[in-house]
């Protein structure tokens, strides 16, 4: 179900700008690991490396090795379409898919996989629905557009879009951020029982958050504008918060900077 | 002690009074202006309306056929017979034609310039798209007259060899200037509008849909048919019907290819029908009075199928409202 991600050396780039240099790090399997950092650090791009999104955008290349227990993303021959199906991902903004209905959605990433009996989907959906703590708010209306339900329903509908194909790890990129406190509430409360059974990579700009749902904490930081990204350091989300090892992450936590 | 209090100046306006008043009168001509202008536009509407109806009433009761069954159009003698049913099946058969070839096609090229094709090839292939909706129709009917006509003899042998038992595609050796041949020339004149279109409307597909179906795993083409193509159905629709606007209407380069008679030809190969636009083009200038009364009816048939067909594009595009992309 879960896996380890084990970066080395990871420089990334879009067209001649580097947008993050030489990053290694390792994920835990079943546990939350959250990046912050100042905007511009290079926090996203590194998140978007690990499904190998990065490159959907013109220009975008990577350096470096992204393991996955023991299969390289970047190694030659590895289909990035087959990449993500394996690590899901959930956006900074909702973002169902406006013209199918809950059901749809949800049933979206499985239809790309293969083909299911109508009973099977059914399950499936049932399931992911309850893993996103959303099914009794939409189980009377499946076949209702999704972009029709509330803000943190949506995300939540993403979310449970994502698991349905149940990958081995859940990138989130800034998941709350355009969401109310009470429905980032409800995401937090999801993310701490998804850990149970999926790797979580979650960017948030929000350090409380990161303190509530996450295990371990990398802190990301740029020198200047225009340079490249970097990982500052990465520890126990607790001891980061309390006594970091480098001093940029204590200014930055204590909202010296940034 | 008194004189303090009051403000420094007795003469200056309140604050929250405007002191522009140039923006108020700018609001009013501009209210004017665009009401004015709406307005104008409904008249005209209504004017051409009234216009083709009082002098359709008269010539439809001059008709001594059916105006709608005669397969006739006799106005030069008196009385006048003449009847529309070849006018309508040609219109609307050369149209449908048209579409089948354009939209597809239309759609693959947009596809192609907005997500296949390097940044380097798309700019210039958009560019001679565009110049294409440019070209005058005379200029299509020339060359649909003298290269295409000659030129599909082939097809259409290969055709009749292979379909031509349905008799909808059966060929006498004819010179091909059929509704089949107009219903090609008028797909290739309406493919630039319904590409530019489609195009620009590709193009506006939220990068965020297009990622939801890319962090799924999907494909490049798995990512066109769940995020891009139901996001611009509905423009896909508005520019097919801007080209079957146009197809319908399109006059010179029917009248310069189609080889017209009154009959209907269970075969679309073999030459003749006519359509509305190229029944009036041709006749207009031999026609009097009353002859030109008899085209005007004909007219305000086109006007009618016209509106018919853009109210019912409006219906599928409304019935579909709260799954469009705009309400996310």
């Amino acid at each position: 179900m879960a896996k380890r991600i084990d970066v080395s050396g990871l420089t990334a780039y879009y067209g001649t700008h580097k947008a993050i240099e030489d990053i290694s790090m390792t994920v835990e399997p079943r546990s939350v690991t959250a990046f912050i950092g100042p905007s511009g650090c290079g926090k996203s791009t590194f998140l978007r490396t690990l499904n190998r999104m990065h490159e959907v955008t013109p220009g975008g290349r990577v350096e470096g090795k992204v393991m996955l227990d023991d299969e390289n993303l970047y190694a030659t021959g590895v289909d990035p379409v087959s990449v993500r199906r394996t690590v899901g991902m959930v956006f900074q903004r909702p973002n169902p898919f406006p013209t199918m209905s809950i059901f749809e959605n949800v049933a979206a990433g499985l239809k790309l996989n293969g083909s299911y009996k109508k009973s099977e989907l059914e399950g499936i959906v049932e399931k992911s629905l309850k893993g996103a703590n959303l099914w009794n708010e939409v189980k009377d209306r499946l076949n209702k557009p999704g972009a029709g339900l509330s803000g943190g329903q949506q995300q939540r509908l993403c979310i449970a879009r994502a698991i349905a194909v149940e990958p081995q790890v859940l990138l989130m990129d800034e998941p709350c951020s355009a969401l109310d406190p009470i429905s980032t509430l409800a995401i937090e409360d999801l993310i701490g029982e998804l850990k149970e059974r999926f790797t979580i990579v979650i960017v948030t700009h929000n350090m409380q958050q990161a303190a509530r749902v996450s295990d371990r904490t990398a802190f990301f930081n740029l020198a200047g504008v225009g340079q490249p990204g970097k990982l500052i350091e990465i520890d126990e989300t607790e001891r980061i918060f309390s006594n970091p090892s480098v001093q940029a992450t204590e200014d930055y936590i204590s909202g010296r900077f940034g | 002690m008194k004189t303090d209090i009051e403000p420094t100046s007795p003469t200056e306006p309140p604050a929250l009074a405007s002191s522009r008043g140039t923006g108020r009168i700018g609001d009013k001509v501009f209210l004017g202006l665009s009401r004015g202008s709406g307005i104008l536009l409904l008249v005209i509407m209504a004017a051409i309306a009234a216009f083709l109806t009082v002098r359709a009433v008269s010539a439809i009761s001059d008709d001594h056929g059916n105006f709608l069954t005669t397969f006739e159009w006799n106005t030069s003698s008196r009385p006048m017979v003449f009847g529309i049913a070849v006018l309508v099946y040609g219109t609307i058969v050369s149209s449908i034609i048209a579409m089948l070839i354009a939209v597809p096609v239309a759609v693959g090229i947009a596809l192609f310039i907005s997500h296949y094709a390097p940044r380097r090839l798309a700019t210039p292939v958009a560019y001679v798209i565009d110049l294409l909706a440019a070209v005058p129709s005379i200029v299509y009917g020339l060359w649909g007259a003298l290269f295409l006509v000659p030129h599909l003899t082939g097809l259409y042998k290969w055709l009749d060899d292979y379909l031509g038992w349905t008799k909808i595609f059966e060929y006498n050796d004819g010179t091909p200037r059929s509704l089949f041949t107009v219903g090609i020339l008028l797909a290739i004149m309406i493919i630039p509008i319904v590409t530019s279109v489609s195009r620009e409307v590709f193009r506006q597909v939220p990068q965020m849909h297009e990622e939801a179906a890319l962090a799924l795993g999907a494909t490049r083409w798995e990512v066109i048919r769940m995020s891009v193509l139901p996001f611009g159905r509905s423009g896909i629709i508005s520019a097919s019907m801007l080209g079957l606007g146009r197809a319908l209407g399109e006059t010179m380069a029917v009248a310069t290819v189609l080889s017209p008679n009154y009959l209907i030809n269970a075969s679309l190969l073999d030459p003749g029908g006519g359509t509305f636009a190229q029944n009036i083009a041709s006749h207009f200038k031999e026609a009097d009075g009353p002859a030109r009364d008899a085209l005007i009816a004909s007219g305000l048939v086109l006007f009618v199928i016209t509106l018919l067909v853009n109210g019912a594009a409006r219906l599928i595009i409304a019935r579909r409202k709260e799954y469009s992309g705009a309400a996310a």
